[in-house]
C-alpha cells in the first residue's frame, strides 16, 4: 500500500516545523526566503489599490499562499528549470527573478511588459529570460503542458525540472488526470504543486472533492504524494526540494499539495464575505499569516531582531512603490501593433 | 482497429468518387493487427533496427505521410511522434507510422494514453521546449476533445507571450467517412481555419502530402496537418516522390487542371472527385480548371482569384457542411475580390446539413460526389 506524506501535519505551530539548517539553509537563506515573501505581499497589496484607483483594469491575487510559492521556488533552479504559474503565483516570479517593474508593466498593460507586450491579463505570467511560460484563462490547461516541457527536457538528456501549479479547484479539471499520468507514464520531472486554498472562488473543498487530501490521488498515478503545511515556508521547501532531487534523478513527478488559504477575494470582481466568516479568515491574517509564522520563527531562534525585519518590510514597500511609479508613467501600445505576433515568421 | 481498416477498405471499394476506381487491395497485414502493449521507460527503448526500410517506387497517401515523417525525423533529432497507437504493432490505427518505432525507438515514437487534453497540451509545452513534436489525433473527431490545447494555447501563445515563445507543433488528424456515423465522420477544418495563429492544410495527393508534410513539421507555427483515410490507400493515386524532392510551401495554393469555361475550387478528398468531373465535363464539351485550395489558412486567394478572373463562373465544392464552413469563406472570398468579374452566382456543393449516418446508402447521400459536382458546374455555366 503506497501512503502520501505528511509534513507539518500533525499540529498547529507558531513557528516552523522544520530547522534551516536542517534542510540546508543558512541564516542568510531565512532572510532571503523573508524578504521574497514580504515583497510578494507589499506588492500583491499595493497592486489591489491601484485597481481599486480606476487605474488597472482587473486584479487577481495570492495574498496569504506567499510561504508555499516561495519555499517551492528557493528550491529550484531559476535559469535552468521551468515554470508554469497559475495566476495567484506573484511569489513564484519574484522568486525565480522577475521584478516588481516586470510585474509591473504587465499590470498597467504597458507597451513593454516582459510576458506578451500588453497582450495578456495581469497575472497570466510569462518571463522567457526566467524560462516562465504564460498561460490561459481556463484553470489548469498548463498541466498537460508542463508534461510535454519536462518531456522534452528528458528527451534531451538535460535534469531540468518543470514547476506547474493550480488550486485544488484545478484538481478538479480532466487536465490534472490526464496530465499527471502522462507524467507518471514517462516519468517526466514535474513537480506538479496544488496550492489548496480551500476555495474554488466561492466553492468550498468539500463540495469540490470526496476526499480530505488532493495529494491522495498521486497513488492513482504511480507516484509520490506529500502533504504539506502551506504556511510553513521552510516545510514546503524541505519537500519541493527531495522532490526536485528525485526528479533530476530520473525518478519522475511528485504530486505535492500545499495546505493554505487565500486571505482576499478570488478577484476584484469577487466578495468573500458571501461565502465565507471573516473569524476563518482572521486565523490566517494573525497567527497562521505565512509571514507571521516565518518572523516568529526567525525571532525564536534569534536569526534577526525586529528592527532588522521591519527595516527589510520596509524596502519592500519601497522597492514595491517605486515600481509601480515608475510603470504607470511607460508608453502604452500603439493600436497598429495589434496586428502583431500572429505567426512566428512575421 | 483492424474493424476500422477493413471499413475504410470498403469505403474505399464502395466509394462512388475517384477513390472508388481504385485497386481494391487487401490493407497491408501489420495494419491490420491490433497494436500491441509497449514498455513505458523510455530508457530502455533505443533504436533497434538496422538496416534502413527500403522506400516505395510510387507512394500511397499513407505511404507519402510515413515517410515525410520518417525524412523529417531522420533530418531532426528535435522531431518527434506522439499520439494513441503511433508506437502499435500496425505502426499505427492506419499505418502511417509504419516503421518508426523500429528505427526511432520509444523515446522518439511515443505511444499515449486515450488522453486528446494532453495530446494537445503536452504537444505544445514540448514545442515551447524547443522541439517539434508531431501530435497524432486518431481521427479529427478526437481532436475536439483537444480543442482547448489547440485553439487557445497552440495558437495564441506567439501573441499572448508577445512573440518570445513559437510552437512549431504539427498536428496530424484523419477526417474519414466509411460507417464511422456521426461522432467519427466528421471535416471540422473550418473549424480550425477561424482561428489565427494556426496554419491549415488539407492536402489531396501523395506528393503535397509529403511535402507539405515536412514543411508543416519544420514551421515555426502551429499547423493543422488535415488528412483524409479515404485516400490513404487509394494506388490510383500514388505517385513517385524522391527523397531529396524539395518541402512544399504552406502558403500557395496552386492550379491543378487548366481549363476556360468554369473555376472549380476545392480540397482534400474532393480535390480527386473534382478533377474525375471535370474529365467527364471535357467529354461534355466543358472545360472546367481545378483549383487545388490546399492551404485554407493562411488562406492563398490568388490562384483561384486568376482563374476566376477567366472564367467568371465559380463552384465551390467541400466534404464540411454547407452552412459556415470552409465552402462558404472561399465563396465569400471570391464575392470580395472577384465581383466584378461573376457572370453567375457561385454555387457550392457541400455535405448535407444532417449528423453523419451510419447506414451507407444514407452516407453516401449525405456526401458530395462527381454527379454534385457536374450539375453544380452546368448550373452556373447555363
Amino acid at each position: 500500500m503506497i501512503e502520501i506524506e505528511r509534513v507539518g501535519m500533525d499540529e498547529v505551530v507558531a513557528g516552523s516545523h522544520v530547522n534551516h539548517e536542517a534542510v540546508g539553509l543558512t541564516r542568510e537563506d531565512v532572510l532571503e526566503l523573508f524578504r521574497l515573501m514580504v515583497l510578494t505581499r507589499r506588492l500583491d497589496e499595493r497592486s489591489e489599490q491601484v485597481q481599486r484607483q480606476g487605474k488597472t483594469a482587473f486584479y487577481i491575487s495570492g495574498r496569504g499562499q506567499e510561504a508555499t510559492q516561495i519555499g517551492c521556488a528557493y528550491a529550484m533552479e531559476p535559469g535552468k528549470d521551468w515554470f508554469l504559474p497559475y495566476y495567484r503565483d506573484f511569489g513564484i516570479m519574484l522568486a525565480v527573478g522577475a521584478t516588481p517593474r516586470d510585474l509591473a508593466l504587465a499590470l498597467f498593460a504597458k507597451k513593454d511588459d516582459p510576458a506578451s507586450g500588453a497582450r495578456q491579463m495581469p497575472a497570466h505570467f510569462g518571463h522567457r529570460d526566467y524560462n516562465v511560460f504564460t498561460s490561459s484563462s481556463p484553470v489548469s490547461t498548463q498541466i498537460p503542458q508542463a508534461a510535454g516541457i519536462a518531456y522534452a527536457s528528458k528527451l534531451r538528456g538535460e535534469d531540468a525540472v518543470c514547476y506547474v501549479a493550480f488550486g485544488e479547484g484545478g484538481s478538479s479539471k480532466g487536465d490534472f488526470h490526464e496530465g499527471l499520468n502522462f507524467a507518471a507514464i514517462w516519468k517526466s520531472p514535474v513537480i506538479f504543486l496544488c496550492q489548496n486554498n480551500r476555495y474554488a472562488i466561492s466553492v468550498g473543498q468539500e463540495k469540490q472533492m470526496a476526499v480530505e487530501d488532493v495529494a491522495s490521488r498521486a497513488i492513482g498515478y504511480g507516484m509520490p504524494g506529500v502533504v504539506v503545511d502551506g504556511q510553513d515556508v521552510l516545510a514546503v521547501y524541505k519537500v519541493t526540494k527531495e522532490a526536485v532531487d528525485r526528479a533530476r534523478r530520473g525518478e519522475g513527478p511528485t504530486l505535492i499539495e500545499a495546505k493554505t488559504y487565500r486571505i482576499v477575494p478570488h478577484s476584484s470582481d469577487d466578495d468573500d464575505r458571501l461565502y465565507r466568516t471573516r473569524e476563518e479568515v482572521d486565523t490566517y491574517r494573525t497567527s497562521q499569516d505565512p509571514i507571521v509564522r516565518l518572523r516568529t520563527y526567525i525571532l525564536e531562534n534569534e536569526l534577526a531582531t525586529d528592527e532588522e525585519l521591519d527595516h527589510i518590510d520596509k524596502e519592500a514597500l519601497a522597492h514595491v512603490d517605486e515600481a509601480l511609479d515608475w510603470a504607470e508613467q511607460q508608453p502604452d501600445p500603439v493600436a497598429e501593433e495589434a496586428a502583431l505576433y500572429v505567426f512566428a515568421e512575421a | 482497429m483492424a474493424e476500422e481498416q477493413e471499413k475504410v477498405a470498403e469505403a474505399e471499394a464502395e466509394d462512388v468518387s475517384a477513390a472508388a476506381e481504385a485497386d481494391q487491395e487487401a490493407l497491408p497485414q501489420e495494419a491490420q493487427e491490433a497494436s500491441g502493449e509497449s514498455a513505458p521507460e523510455a530508457e530502455q527503448a533505443e533504436a533497434v533496427q538496422t538496416e534502413q526500410r527500403e522506400r516505395p517506387n510510387k507512394m500511397r497517401m499513407v505511404d507519402a505521410i510515413n515517410w515525410a515523417m520518417i525524412d523529417e525525423m531522420r533530418a531532426d533529432e528535435d522531431v518527434f511522434l506522439m499520439g494513441e497507437e503511433v508506437a502499435g504493432g500496425s505502426g499505427g490505427t492506419y499505418g502511417a507510422s509504419r516503421g518508426m518505432l523500429e528505427e526511432f525507438g520509444e523515446r522518439r515514437i511515443r505511444n499515449t494514453p486515450i488522453s486528446e487534453m494532453v495530446i494537445g497540451g503536452a504537444a505544445v509545452g514540448a514545442a515551447m521546449n524547443g522541439l517539434k513534436p508531431i501530435a497524432e489525433y486518431m481521427t479529427a473527431n478526437f481532436a475536439m476533445l483537444g480543442m482547448d490545447a489547440i485553439v487557445n494555447h497552440a495558437a495564441k501563445i506567439y501573441s499572448m507571450f508577445g512573440g518570445q515563445f513559437n510552437v512549431p507543433v504539427t498536428y496530424r488528424m484523419a477526417a474519414t467517412w466509411s460507417q464511422n456515423s456521426a461522432t467519427h465522420s466528421q471535416t471540422i477544418e473550418g473549424w480550425f481555419a477561424h482561428v489565427p495563429g494556426l496554419k491549415v492544410v488539407y492536402p489531396g495527393t501523395p506528393k503535397d502530402a509529403y511535402g507539405m508534410l515536412r514543411a508543416a513539421i519544420q514551421d515555426p507555427d502551429p499547423v493543422i496537418f488535415y488528412e483524409s483515410i479515404n485516400l490513404y490507400y487509394n494506388r490510383r493515386l500514388a505517385e513517385e516522390i524522391p527523397a531529396d524532392m524539395a518541402p512544399i510551401p504552406l502558403d500557395r495554393n496552386v492550379v491543378k487542371r487548366e481549363g476556360s469555361d468554369v473555376t472549380i475550387l476545392t480540397y482534400g478528398r474532393m480535390l480527386s472527385v473534382c478533377l474525375g468531373a471535370a474529365a467527364k465535363l471535357e467529354k461534355e464539351g466543358i472545360s472546367a480548371e481545378v483549383v487545388d485550395m490546399r492551404v485554407l489558412r493562411p488562406l492563398d486567394l490568388e490562384p483561384a482569384l486568376a482563374s476566376f478572373k477567366k472564367t467568371y463562373r465559380a463552384v465551390v465544392a467541400t466534404d464540411d457542411w454547407r452552412s459556415v464552413g470552409m465552402g462558404a469563406e472561399l465563396a465569400a472570398s471570391l464575392y470580395e475580390h472577384g465581383f466584378d468579374y461573376l457572370d453567375a452566382p457561385i454555387e457550392r456543393v457541400a455535405q448535407k446539413e444532417v449528423p453523419t449516418p451510419y447506414n451507407r446508402t444514407l452516407e453516401l447521400s449525405a456526401f458530395p460526389d462527381e454527379e454534385d459536382v457536374i450539375n453544380a458546374v452546368k448550373k452556373v455555366i447555363r
